[in-house]
């Protein structure tokens, strides 16, 4: 059994899922709770020998239900949490996602995506969850979603999407599919003074005080169990106080308003894309994940071919990058939309792009586009 | 003039939340009053003290104690507790909530919780139906009981719940009435100084919705049912622990040892991190 | 040394015989020991042990932006099943490195050059049948030249269970020299 720190600075070869298991580990989180699934068991695998040899906590739990519940438990208790899954257990947490949603708990979910529907393809990669992270638990909110490209990236966004959750007091997603979970990569893991680490904001104030529900600039500080605080938490609409508000139509407005209002008008702050070759590009390519990789390549060879093509990847899926997608509409021809699914986020970008015409290139099962294919459309639509 | 008096516990409670939804003879109050006094007899620190609830009437009582509460979603109070009190192995987690929550919806979570072993303490409010949702038939409701979606009576099989509390591995299993007020809080009590997983049952009246269906309309009737028919027996067989008319068997069934899993877990990470040679 | 912009490399046969494995350990020589880029993508069925099974290697001196291998300069194929999935993916001029003992039924193939290295039964013949995929690597990189020996058997120690180096590096200086002797006849 390896013996080692908290930080492995220097480089490494490893994969997506560990990259990951590590990013959370620098990040902070002290609690991981999951249950075996492919294509995103390496997580838990290897958080089951990492966390314990740093004094932190894995649980495997019976289910994915139980493994969010527990992260929301532990997360109120203090600790920062994560849970690992791939879509089926995906969906069996959108319940307690939204209680996370409406108790406003800080916490991680890896989502990495496989075929489906249902069972599907558990070994082969997909995009298919991108509408499940939005809108998969009932009711109205705003959630975080963030697409890492690379092994490096699985590690830098997870680091990230603990940073969001914190600060938004916010369940936050890391949607990667399974070719960047499995790949094998070189990443470089940084000195500490270079990592951003962010932490929940506690209240300042005396327990007689404390209203666990009272927003300071769109976020409340968050007091946790244990602390003297004697706060309660529901997910039924509560007031201010925490208390259910059942029947008040005005507290419910006002609540669910700002749940949503958090994030989207942070969302400036939020939004993060990769912009290459935009300045004059009259196609552009929209894509992210993997297929961002096979869309890179493509728009290189584009211009070595004197096509003027572009490339738009999104690392952060939700909220959508409306703004950078209309930027680009007002200048490009044309929009290419390659996707693992039958047409997702390609949806949203239609939305932003309004007058300018979206193509969509789907693909399913175990290939993403090859560069060729996404070419062959920028040639077509150039 | 009347002269206003405090109520020795109600620094227990969350006044803000009260008055409470329970209806006229329900026995959740008696269960609630019950718990604050075995927490008050044993002068806990309310600091450290954490209940959880899910949904359903019952479920209401985290938010009616005055300690950090939290109201998970329907049946998941025992998955959330378990993040919590492993995460701060120092906080008193007490999970208070109903048949239907903990055994329908919630079944899988509390036979993994007790086979586990997570010191989470449950106290179990156990009325034969969902009376929140106007009286359905749960997974307690009695043989050819009546209830709104067993309108031929029930046709399916309960479940014991202190037999699968102590088949499930859980160190303490005890079943009471909300009649045995006084034996309640004490059993509630030396829960509380338990380390690993503990069950109560209280069997509790719902005369508004189970009761009127079942010819007994009022919380006198069910609780007279609870007196005439109540044996106590003691570390008898939780397999043979009958609900029924004629005879209602309560006691403690189960009382052991067993190293918590938290307790397990910090001991593992003790053990794994002393063979460090340093980070 | 080749200097190489992109060369793309597909490990093919059945789950157990340590493809994934030799992926990985290839790519991890090129870009942890040898300065270059490289990165690993595999694909496999849910069997534990017998499904078909790919490990694929894309090394490069630039930055490598599409990650999968599309048309393979290098197949290593040691299953029958494989070997008729991918033998005739491999680009025009290309090589295969395959174990006849494994791929009963070979076809006449143009323009690829072909290697037999009976990597299964070299290695039965250590008594440790487990290591054939360590043989094949050998042969590979005789064969190929893409990766520095050294950079190689480094990546083997840091990619094997802890005790088996010494048979491992064993099983790569066997098939190495095989494929040596073979390039000379």
């Amino acid at each position: 059994m390896s013996k080692k720190g908290v930080l492995l600075t220097g480089a490494h070869f490893m994969n997506g899922d560990i990259a990951c298991a590590e990013g959370a580990i620098v990040a902070g989180c002290r609690f991981f709770a999951g249950y075996p699934i492919t294509p995103a068991t390496e997580i838990a695998e290897h958080l089951s020998e990492r966390m314990p040899e740093i004094g932190r906590i894995y649980i495997q739990m019976e289910d994915e239900i139980a493994s969010i519940a527990a992260v929301i438990g532990a997360s109120y208790a203090g600790l920062k949490a994560m849970t690992a899954t791939s879509g089926p257990g995906f969906s069996l947490m959108q319940e307690n996602i939204g209680l996370a949603i409406m108790t406003e708990t800080p916490c991680v979910i890896v989502d990495i995506m496989r075929g489906g529907p249902s069972t599907g393809q558990p070994t082969m990669p997909g995009q298919q969850d991108v509408m499940q992270a939005r809108w998969g638990s009932h009711g109205d909110y705003e959630i975080i979603a963030l697409a890492p490209s690379s092994v490096q990236e699985m590690f830098d966004l997870t680091i990230d999407a603990f940073n969001l959750a914190e600060t938004y007091r916010v369940p936050t997603l890391l949607l990667a599919d399974e070719i960047v979970a499995h790949m094998w990569e070189k990443i470089v893991i940084p000195t500490a003074e270079k990592i951003r680490i962010v932490n929940r904001k506690k209240p300042n104030v005396s327990p007689e005080e404390y209203l666990p529900f009272m927003p300071d600039d769109l976020v409340p500080p968050m007091a946790c169990f244990g602390e003297g605080y004697r706060f309660h938490a529901t997910g039924l609409t509560h007031d201010e106080h925490g208390y259910p508000k059942t029947s008040s139509s005005e507290v419910q407005e006002r609540l669910v308003k700002r749940l949503c209002e958090k994030i989207r008008r942070n969302e400036d702050k939020i939004m993060r894309v990769e912009e290459v070759m935009l300045d004059d590009a009259d196609v552009v390519v929209v894509a992210y994940g993997i297929v961002a990789r096979a869309a890179l390549s493509a728009v290189r060879k584009a211009r070595e071919m004197g096509i003027k093509a572009g490339l738009l990847r999104l690392i952060t899926l939700w909220p959508f990058p409306q703004n950078h997608v209309a930027k680009i509409a007002g200048s490009a021809k044309r929009i290419i939309v390659p996707e693992m699914n039958c047409g997702q986020l390609v949806r949203e970008v239609e939305r932003a792009a309004k007058e300018t015409s979206v193509v969509f290139l789907s693909k399913l099962g175990e290939e993403p586009h090859t560069p060729m294919e996404i070419l062959e459309a920028i040639r077509r639509n150039s | 003039m009347v002269q206003e008096t405090v109520h020795p516990l109600s620094k227990y409670l969350r006044e803000a939340m009260i008055p409470h939804i329970w209806c006229t003879g329900c026995g959740n109050g008696v269960i609630l009053n019950c718990f604050v006094q075995a927490v008050d007899e044993l002068e806990m620190d309310l600091d450290k003290l954490v209940v959880v609830s899910g949904i359903g009437c019952i479920g209401r009582a985290a938010g009616y104690t005055n300690a950090d509460s939290f109201h998970t979603t329907h049946g998941r109070s025992l998955a959330f507790a378990t993040g919590a009190k492993l995460a701060n192995p120092e906080l008193n987690v007490v999970v208070i909530s109903g048949d239907g929550d903990l055994f329908a919806i919630g079944g899988n979570h509390f036979i993994h919780a007790a086979r586990r072993n997570i010191g989470v303490k449950v106290i179990c409010a156990n009325n034969f139906n969902y009376g929140m949702t106007g009286g359905q038939q749960g997974p307690t409701t009695p043989l050819e009981a009546s209830t709104t979606t067993t309108p031929y009576g029930n046709i399916e099989h309960p479940f014991n719940l202190v037999h699968l509390a102590a088949a499930s591995g859980a160190t303490y299993v005890a079943r009471w009435t909300t009649l045995h007020v006084r034996r309640l809080t004490q059993s509630i009590k030396r829960m509380l100084q338990k380390e690993g997983f503990c069950f109560i049952e209280v069997i509790s009246p719902c005369p508004e919705i189970f009761g009127r269906r079942n010819k007994m309309r009022t919380g006198l009737e069910m609780m007279d049912w609870f007196k005439r028919a109540s044996v106590v027996e003691n570390f008898s067989d939780p397999s043979k622990a009958e609900i029924s008319t004629e005879k209602l068997i309560v006691g403690e069934f189960v009382n052991t040892e067993k190293v918590s899993y938290e307790k397990f877990l910090h001991e593992k990470i003790s053990q794994i991190n002393e063979k460090r040679v340093g980070w | 040394m080749v200097n190489i912009m992109r060369i793309e490399i597909r490990f093919a046969g059945f789950g157990g015989q340590g493809i994934i494995k030799s992926g990985i350990i290839t790519a991890a020589a090129a870009c942890l020991y040898s300065q270059k880029n490289a990165v690993q993508t595999q694909s496999y069925g849910p069997e534990s042990r017998g499904g078909a099974c790919k490990s694929e290697v894309v090394i490069s001196e630039e930055e490598i932006d599409f990650p999968k291998v599309v048309e393979p300069d290098v197949l290593v194929v040691m299953s029958q099943h494989a070997y008729n999935e991918y033998v005739e993916r491999v680009k025009q001029g290309g090589t295969i490195i395959m174990d006849p003992n494994m791929i009963p039924h070979e076809k006449e193939l143009q323009n690829v050059n072909v290697f037999h290295v009976p990597a299964t039964k070299i290695a039965e013949e250590m008594q440790r049948k487990i290591v054939a995929n360590i043989v094949m690597l050998g042969a590979f990189v005789a064969i190929t030249g893409i990766l520095d020996k050294d950079a190689v058997k480094e990546s083997i120690k840091a990619n094997i269970p802890k005790g088996t180096e010494e048979l491992n590096l064993h099983a790569f200086e066997k098939g190495f020299e095989y494929a040596k002797n073979l390039l000379k006849s």
